[in-house]
């Protein structure tokens, strides 16, 4: 696939919000995107979109999941006063970004809006000189009260209204780009596949709400019972400012989880395909958690050997998120390889070493 | 319905040790349910079967938040940690009474200025005993907060009203609902006030098809109070998040809908902290579509609850609309 | 019965447990590395067990069947992983120094000028500090942050990976009636488990579970619990004993811990409440009816904060009844431990007699 081709699939991708929790207004692009070349289709009991592609095995599949979130961060309206709007947040967001954001509000009909931050003697005492939380922002539409008391609602969805932004080079700017471009990669992924044979039934899965409780991961996990899972997120490239030895160089790499979170045998296998298929990557430790939803889905039933990857991607959780669509090729081919090469009988290996 | 709702808030029964709580609401639901069951945490299973039908799990926790003891000292005075959301503030002088008895007041030790409020581990129970021998507690002793159930008219005050009003919520409604187009499993719950630990047992077990609980939410409408939409007296709330759970939309319109045709009043809730049994419901299995039913209550896990009866008298109202309109989720089908 | 009576029917519990302690304490296991640990619980039970596999996460499940026709299916669970680092990212210049994260709770206190060894390789690590000389007497009073230590490896050219885990260098040694140790937390429980694992219980399908990931939440014994499907659970741990006297600050008023969580000396931690559990009263009554019966000393911990594996078995599927038990450890989650003999023989042997003598009646009673 060429570099366009994704950045049109991406911009496709990020042009519906789909904010935790309320995830389903995506679904039809990712059945557009997807379903003509999967087997089957289907939408979890909480909204997560799952797609079927066959193995070839003619002996009972064992099947693969992999998941990348769908979900997405952003605002909700928890107040109306004289027109104004209040805001709690979905997912975490640092409230020193919002200042001067202009949102879209999902009312009874999508109404544009600003974020702006009271002059400071509108202010209570503490924040005079400070940081002002989100409780003391507030969402200006520029409509009169009975307009906004018409249209808008407390729990109402608001999104950051920024456009699609093509540099260039390979990179790309836009919100909810983290996880649409491992949604991306995804797609990659089975396009792939398409006139590959893979012995495995693959399980593609845009999971909901892991910004906030990884509740579609979970429940799909526990619904299709999967042998081994993949999960890809994306994770913190270096700019200026950031620690590099937290972060990746953009464009240059792909992550490959390593820690509690990822089964060693895994993790083996696609370092080594990794360096077979000359793709650029680095290790991702992590001491404790992967912070994805990995961290649940490995713990769902009896246990599932999973493996974290990432694609870099620069000012996580705010409106001008920037990934280089190398990485998500990079992301994309890797795991399709991994699902064509996978042998029927890969769980006999990935025993612990102990037990033979 | 007063009366039982009395009953209710004066049983002591703080989280892990449900049994009294237990025995008073099997007393009061047999009559209106085909079978009741206790699962292994101790949670109640109150079953009205339905062939056929979508099974709907209702959840009200029965437990309450109160306070073990730790360690009882040379002088009799005892040591506790809390059971679940108790703050500091609410202690002092206060008055618990143990599961055996024996009753107590809140001391605190010696503060720096007087504005200070010390943390819980500054704090003791002194059960006017003389020395540890005749303290008659334990390590493990477990006491509830002692504050008998207040009318004030049309506003009633208690402690335990979380969550004993959503209990009473259920039970009311049960008994005045003859039919439903649910299979309905209305399950009291324990251990919701130290992690919703209960529901998620129950949920597993019962493996519904939706998912509601009824309890309580906090208000924004008394003096320089949190920010929040919610007030007392203007109907049960519909919960849109907490930050434990974003309710499910098609729940949140399905509640919604179902108020508006029925000209019940009702709010639209953001809980900007907690969380209730509706995530256990929502994360158990593979993924129920849930929400929650909330009756507004100031000064929540304070000694003094308060809650309006016109909410509650609407939460039953509501819940049995709801019990007789089912929401359309085609994949449920 | 009487103590002297039940001595000539216990499994003998010594030297020989001793010297396996001492083997798994030495042997390196961070939680999400635990497969030296694990090689030597595999290899030590297989004898006594009937069915033995390894989980996706690691967790070592093993069944003992009994040979009555009742029989409680009964997870006794104790886990293998302990606190220790992991090596983040290595320095440019100079070669061989390492960023590092701390796994599970360790105060950073306790890592400046010790010694470290990495797992897998016979290689040791030092942590390394300002001399004193070069420090100021302000620097002195504050604690010294992870974020700038290093492990120095540069005595090594084969150097370490990214990734890899470390421990605390610490042998273990035996003093008196006290051991002391790295990883007391929780081997204590591994070798009282594979011991209990080695009798038979006619009235029991026992299920072992030997966990991984405990100290980074109770991880692996959610899975573990959800595969083995148990009636009841029993926990073993090691559980921290600060029986430390206080400072004397008013000399009329002698100052009384009343925050020891447990004491060392005075027997198996029976848990009423921690921040993951609240235990089942059914298991707390037979356990201190045991040891009553049987006059085997025994103390209730503190109810607290802290969790064990018990916190995520017990809310597995449709709820199990749990309980954890616990040998007193001061000075865990530091470079050494110390324990009781005492106090460890006398959790297992409160362990043994009451899964002994547990009948499935114990849940005809509601919690």
């Amino acid at each position: 696939m060429k570099t366009s081709e994704i950045k049109s699939i991406l911009k496709e991708l990020t042009s519906t919000p789909a904010l935790s929790g309320h995830e389903s207004a995506l679904h039809s692009t990712l059945n557009h995107l997807w379903s003509p070349y999967l087997d089957e289709v289907s939408i979890s009991r909480v909204g997560s979109f799952q797609a079927l592609r066959r193995g070839t095995s003619t002996q009972p599949c064992p099947e693969l999941l992999v998941t990348a979130h769908m979900d997405s961060i952003g605002l909700m309206v928890s107040a109306i006063q004289d027109g104004f709007l209040r805001f709690t947040e979905i997912g975490g967001i640092d409230p020193r970004l919002l200042p001067g954001q202009m949102v879209t509000v999902h009312g009874k009909r999508d109404i544009p809006a600003l974020i702006v931050q009271p002059p400071s003697f509108l202010l209570p005492v503490e924040f005079q000189n400070g940081i002002v939380t989100l409780h003391s922002l507030w969402g200006d539409c520029g409509l009169p009260p009975e307009k906004v008391n018409q249209q808008v609602a407390i729990g109402d969805l608001v999104s950051f209204d920024q456009p699609f932004l093509e540099f260039e080079n390979d990179m790309v700017c836009s919100p909810s780009l983290d996880n649409r471009a491992s949604l991306a990669a995804l797609t990659y992924c089975i396009y792939e596949l398409v006139n590959r044979q893979p012995a495995w039934d693959s399980w593609f899965v845009a999971s909901v709400q892991e910004e906030e409780t990884q509740a579609g991961a979970l429940t799909s996990t526990f619904q299709i019972l999967p042998k081994l899972a993949i999960v890809v997120d994306v994770t913190f490239a270096n700019s200026p400012g950031t620690p590099s030895h937290k972060t990746f160089p953009l464009g240059d790499c792909i992550a490959l989880g390593w820690g509690p979170t990822v089964h060693p045998y895994l993790y083996k296998t696609f370092q080594e395909l990794a360096d077979q298929l000359e793709i650029p990557y680095k290790i991702e430790s992590f001491s404790r958690r992967s912070g994805t939803d990995a961290d649940s889905l490995q713990l769902v039933a009896h246990g599932i050997p999973t493996m974290v990857v990432s694609i870099p991607l620069r000012y996580m959780h705010s409106a001008v998120e920037v990934v280089s669509i190398k990485d998500i090729q990079r992301a994309g081919r890797l795991i399709a390889e991994f699902i064509a090469g996978l042998e029927i009988d890969y769980l006999e290996k990935i025993k612990w070493d102990e037990t033979n | 319905m007063k009366e039982l709702i009395k009953t209710l808030v004066e049983t002591n029964s703080p989280s892990g040790y449900e049994n009294s709580i237990r025995q008073v609401i099997r007393h009061n639901i047999e009559p209106y349910v085909d079978e009741i069951k206790v699962d292994a945490l101790g949670n109640l299973l109150c079953v009205r079967h339905k062939e056929g039908a979508l099974k709907i799990m209702i959840s009200a926790h029965m437990d309450e938040i109160g306070l073990m003891a730790t360690h009882v000292d040379q002088n009799g005075f005892v040591r506790f940690i809390p059971l679940g959301g108790v703050y500091p503030h609410h202690c002092i002088g206060g008055r618990v009474r143990f599961l055996n008895g024996v009753s107590g007041v809140i001391g605190v030790e010696r503060t720096t200025t007087p504005q200070e409020i010390p943390s819980l581990d500054k704090m003791f129970i002194d059960v006017g005993a003389a020395n540890a021998q005749t303290a008659q507690i334990k390590i493990g002793d477990v006491a509830a907060f002692d504050r008998p159930f207040l009318d004030l008219g049309k506003r009633w005050v208690s402690k335990a009203m979380d969550d004993r009003i959503g209990v009473a919520v259920l039970i009311e409604t049960l008994k005045q609902l003859q039919n439903s187009v649910f299979e309905i499993y209305a399950v009291f719950s324990v251990q919701e006030e130290v992690g919703v630990r209960g529901a998620t047992t129950a949920a597993f077990g019962v493996a519904p098809d939706l998912g509601l609980a009824l309890d309580v939410t906090a208000t924004g409408d008394t003096p320089k109070g949190i920010k929040m939409e919610v007030e007392l007296g203007k109907g049960p709330a519909i919960k849109i998040r907490d930050s434990g759970m974003l309710a499910d939309p098609r729940i949140i319109h399905w509640m919604i809908q179902t108020a508006e045709q029925a000209s019940i009043p009702y709010q639209r809730e953001i809980l900007e902290f907690g969380g209730t049994d509706g995530r256990a419901m929502q994360l158990s299995r593979s993924g129920v579509p849930a929400g929650v039913l909330s009756i507004p209550c100031r000064y929540v896990h304070a000694p003094s609850e308060m809650v309006d009866s016109e909410d509650v008298e609407n939460a039953i109202l509501l819940l049995s609309e709801l019990l007789n309109n089912p929401p359309k989720l085609e994949f449920l089908a | 019965m009487g103590r002297n009576q039940l001595s000539l029917t216990l499994p003998p519990f010594g030297a020989t447990q001793i010297r396996l302690l001492e083997k798994v304490s030495n042997a390196q296991a961070v939680s999400g590395d635990e497969s030296d640990v694990r090689k030597i619980v595999i290899e030590t039970i297989r004898p006594f067990v009937d069915e033995l596999k390894v989980d996706a996460l690691g967790n070592v499940l093993a069944i003992r069947h009994g040979s009555g026709e009742t029989r409680l299916k009964v997870m006794v669970a104790a886990h293998m992983d302990e606190v220790g680092l992991m090596l983040t990212s290595e320095e440019e210049k100079p070669e061989g120094f390492f960023r590092f994260e701390v796994i599970g709770g360790i105060d950073q206190r306790y890592l400046l000028g010790k010694s470290v060894k990495i797992a897998h390789q016979d290689k040791f690590g030092v942590i390394g500090t300002k001399p004193i000389h070069l420090t100021t007497p302000e620097e002195r009073k504050t604690s010294v942050n992870i974020d700038s230590m290093r492990v120095d490896l540069s005595g090594y050219t084969n150097k370490a990976r990214i990734g890899d885990r470390a421990t605390f260098a610490t042998q273990f040694q035996r003093f008196g009636d006290c051991i002391r140790g790295k990883a007391l937390d929780n081997r204590l429980g591994v070798v009282a488990l594979i011991e209990l694992l080695k009798q038979p219980y006619p009235n029991l399908d026992l299920m072992a579970a030997f966990t991984v990931q405990e100290e980074l939440g109770l991880r692996g014994a959610q899975v573990a619990a959800f595969a083995l499907n148990p009636e009841m659970a029993l926990v073993l741990d090691c559980t921290p004993a600060y029986d430390l006297p206080l400072e004397i600050e008013d000399p009329d008023h002698l100052p009384e811990n009343t925050h020891y969580n447990t004491k060392l000396n005075h027997g198996p931690a029976i848990y009423l409440a921690d921040h993951a559990t609240l235990s089942d009263p059914r298991w707390i009554a037979h356990l201190v009816q045991t040891a009553e019966e049987n006059s085997i000393p025994y103390q209730f911990r503190q109810p607290g904060g802290g969790g064990t594996d018990a916190g995520s078995i017990h809310l597995q599927r449709s709820g199990i009844p749990s309980v954890s038990l616990s040998t007193p450890g001061r000075y865990i989650h530091t470079p050494a431990a110390i324990a009781s003999l005492f106090d460890w023989k006398n959790t297992f042997y409160l362990a043994y007699l009451a899964l002994q003598s547990l009948t499935p009646d114990i849940l005809n009673h509601e919690r």
